[in-house]
């Protein structure tokens, strides 16, 4: 009886020391950690979460500095998907962000476009194209609706429309 | 030897009331005009037609009006003479839903004038040649889904086993085809001989239902006179849905379509006997796609019967011609009793893909039960043709969880309304996976998006860090060559105030 007790007793010490060592000397990949948060938001960097993209935003929610519901885009879905990930509370979308969403596409009024350029230098992923002085044009394809173009136009031609139809 | 006999069974499936006697009491009618006709653009699968015709303009019956996009498209063509009133957005039915397309209105004049081709209408030599002209005649498949012909067929030439001709026309109510075979085996079995030419086949299956003894007899009749090596008439048992394209080519040869894959990857084509008869009129007659068959029946019209159409008629119209409706009818359904769907008006034209309209009455339609939970009975994976799990589906559909649903198959659902009709829980099955299947694509669409648009971002950081770069060491080298000049140029002043300093010596010293 004492000898059982002692053994398992011992064994257990034993296994636990070794789990917290472990713990101790190996350290998170944290790199892994982003990426794998990274692959649940939407990545369109839009930067409607108050980061200049989606990886720094996947950075700050690793590091405990941000909330889970930052992301407009990305909606419900994403904030249960991150939530389940992390083992956080999901918590209802923060609406003050922005309305960017996916199902939305930016178009140029091509009557006002004055091809000052600053859109396409906006856009995230080059879905705008143009000549300098010549009217520009959205890639609607390509567009993810992230909105970045709409405050840089000077002669505000630039709007949100259904991506389809 | 022109029969088969058939040893396999299909997997799942059920066995349904008919319907089908009604509609094939009279012949097919024929040689209806109707005084409007709005015949779409967008009838076809794949991209939309482009008309070439303008408002006011006269046409004649079988003169094209809008010419394929790049493929897989077909042509579209006048049905009967007349003048072009329109070219507007209206609402059509396609093999699965309502859409909208873009259409041209035609006022006929009564005349059913036909146009003459030319040579261009001649049957060209060689394969390609004929593809062409399968495509540019707007022949589509004709058994409901008006898949473009010619690209069914390209997909496989060359490399098909066998040419399957479907008559099996499992769906209740349909008698389109049945009528079709009765009244034009030969036609028929000369089309389908042309396909098998067209695509290379060795062996051409035509398929029928045991339900159907006359079209049966008629076309193993044509067939013996045909006397072709390469054609073999099968009897099928009668059970629903047979008649389905992967459906069809297990039952017949033992083969099953892999998931996600098209017949045409093992060697096999499915043709509706309709899609044949309407290539043996190209071939002989070169004329294109114009009308088709369609079936008008149900208890809510008076006098159900067959209908070459053309398209494009209105389906009030089409109903007319068969003595009108009757008091108790209720609803109006395109296509049969399984697959189809609910009409908003009776002003809709038809298309190729019209099998089949049901004026319904309220004893003929599905009563609305209330829903009970899934007891998990699994009759539903029994009647599944597809092998499918549609209970575990449901739970899939209903937590919207894409990975399960993607790894239970939901794109290997044709959506045949099996299991709808054996839960005893009057759980609406199909309606879900429909739905399920929208979502699923919608959420696809995103997540190439998502992914894309990383990929683009991720070049765009490349190349802004790079001409940041590049402009950096340009102006270190701008930099390093104005200053390697000033130095020259200090040099140069340095040496030239020496040497006046030098001269000022020497003038200073004699």
């Amino acid at each position: 009886m004492l000898t059982a007790v002692t053994v398992l007793t011992g064994l257990s010490l034993a296994l636990a020391a070794v789990l917290i060592a472990t713990e101790r000397l190996v350290p998170e990949r944290g790199d892994d950690a982003v990426e794998r948060i990274e692959r649940l938001l939407p990545r369109i960097q839009c930067a409607q979460c108050g980061y200049p993209g989606c990886r720094p935003y996947a950075e700050a929610i690793w590091n405990g500095d941000a909330e889970i519901n930052r992301c407009p885009p990305g909606g419900e879905s994403t904030i249960r998907a991150l939530a389940d990930l992390l083992g956080r509370e999901p918590r209802p979308l923060d609406t003050s962000l922005g309305q960017a969403s996916m199902d939305r596409v930016a178009r140029v009024d091509e009557s006002l476009c004055i091809g000052c350029n600053l859109c396409s230098r906006a856009c995230p992923v080059d879905a705008i194209v143009g000549l300098p002085h010549r009217m520009h044009t959205v890639l609607t394809r390509l567009c993810t609706g992230c909105e970045l173009c709409v405050p840089p136009c000077p002669v505000d031609c630039i709007e949100l429309v259904p991506r389809h139809g | 030897m022109v029969d088969v006999t058939l040893e396999r069974y299909l997997t799942g499936g059920i066995r349904l009331l008919a319907n089908k006697t009604a509609s094939t009491e009279e012949p097919i009618l024929r040689d209806i005009v109707p005084p409007q006709l709005v015949i779409a653009l967008h009838q076809h699968g794949g991209a939309s037609a482009i008309p070439i015709v303008k408002v006011g303009q006269d046409v004649a019956k079988g003169e094209p009006i809008a010419i394929p996009e790049s493929p897989p498209s077909a042509g579209v063509h006048a049905s009967s003479s007349g003048r072009v009133r329109a070219i507007e957005t209206r609402l059509i039915p396609t093999g699965k839903r309502l859409r909208e397309s873009l259409c041209i209105v035609l006022d006929t004049d009564g005349e059913d004038r036909p146009f003459d081709p030319g040579p261009a209408g001649a049957w060209p030599q060689g394969r390609e040649a004929r593809l062409e002209r399968v495509r540019s005649a707007g022949i589509a498949g004709l058994g409901g889904a008006a898949f473009p012909t010619a690209t069914k067929l390209e997909r496989v030439a060359g490399r098909c086993k066998t040419l399957i001709v479907n008559g099996a026309e499992c769906e209740p109510y349909i008698s389109c085809d049945d009528m079709l075979m009765r009244e034009a085996p030969a036609e028929i079995v000369s089309g389908a001989l042309e396909m098998a030419d067209l695509v290379g086949a060795p062996l051409c299956i035509i398929a029928i239902e045991r339900d159907k003894p006359r079209a049966l007899h008629a076309i193993r009749d044509a067939a013996i006179t045909a006397a072709d090596p390469r054609l073999k008439v099968c009897e099928i048992p009668t059970v629903y849905p047979a008649g389905g394209e992967r459906q069809l080519i297990e039952l017949l040869t033992g083969d099953e379509v892999p998931s996600g894959a098209f017949p045409y990857a093992i060697g096999y084509v499915c043709q509706n006997v309709g899609t044949a008869y309407a290539l043996h009129r190209l071939a002989t007659r070169g004329e294109p796609v114009t009308s088709r068959i369609v079936t008008v029946t149900g208890g809510g019209v008076d006098r159900p019967r067959n209908v070459e159409a053309p398209i494009g008629t209105p389906i009030g119209y089409l109903v007319e011609r068969c003595g009108g409706y009757r008091d108790d009818v209720v609803r109006l359904i395109h296509g049969g009793s399984m697959m189809g769907y609910t009409l908003p008006s009776d002003d809709i034209p038809i298309t190729k893909a019209t099998s089949c309209i049901i004026a319904a009455t309220s004893g003929e339609i599905r009563q609305s039960y209330e829903e009970w939970a899934c007891i998990r009975c699994g009759d539903c994976a029994t009647a599944c043709p597809a092998r499918l799990q549609p209970q575990e589906l449901l739970v899939a559909a209903t937590a919207r969880d894409f990975d399960a649903l993607e790894s239970l198959g939901l794109d290997d659902c044709i959506e045949c309304g099996c299991c709808d009709v054996v839960c005893p829980s009057h759980i609406v099955l199909t309606d879900r996976f429909r739905h399920a299947k929208r979502l699923y694509a919608e959420h696809a669409r995103r997540l190439a998006l998502s992914a894309e648009a990383e990929l683009r971002h991720k070049r765009r950081e490349q190349r802004l860090r790079l001409s940041e770069e590049g402009s950096r060491a340009a102006q270190e080298a701008l930099k390093a060559k104005l200053r390697a000049d000033n130095e020259a140029r200090r040099k140069a002043i340095a040496a030239a105030v020496e040497r006046a300093r030098q001269r000022k010596r020497r003038d200073v010293q004699p």
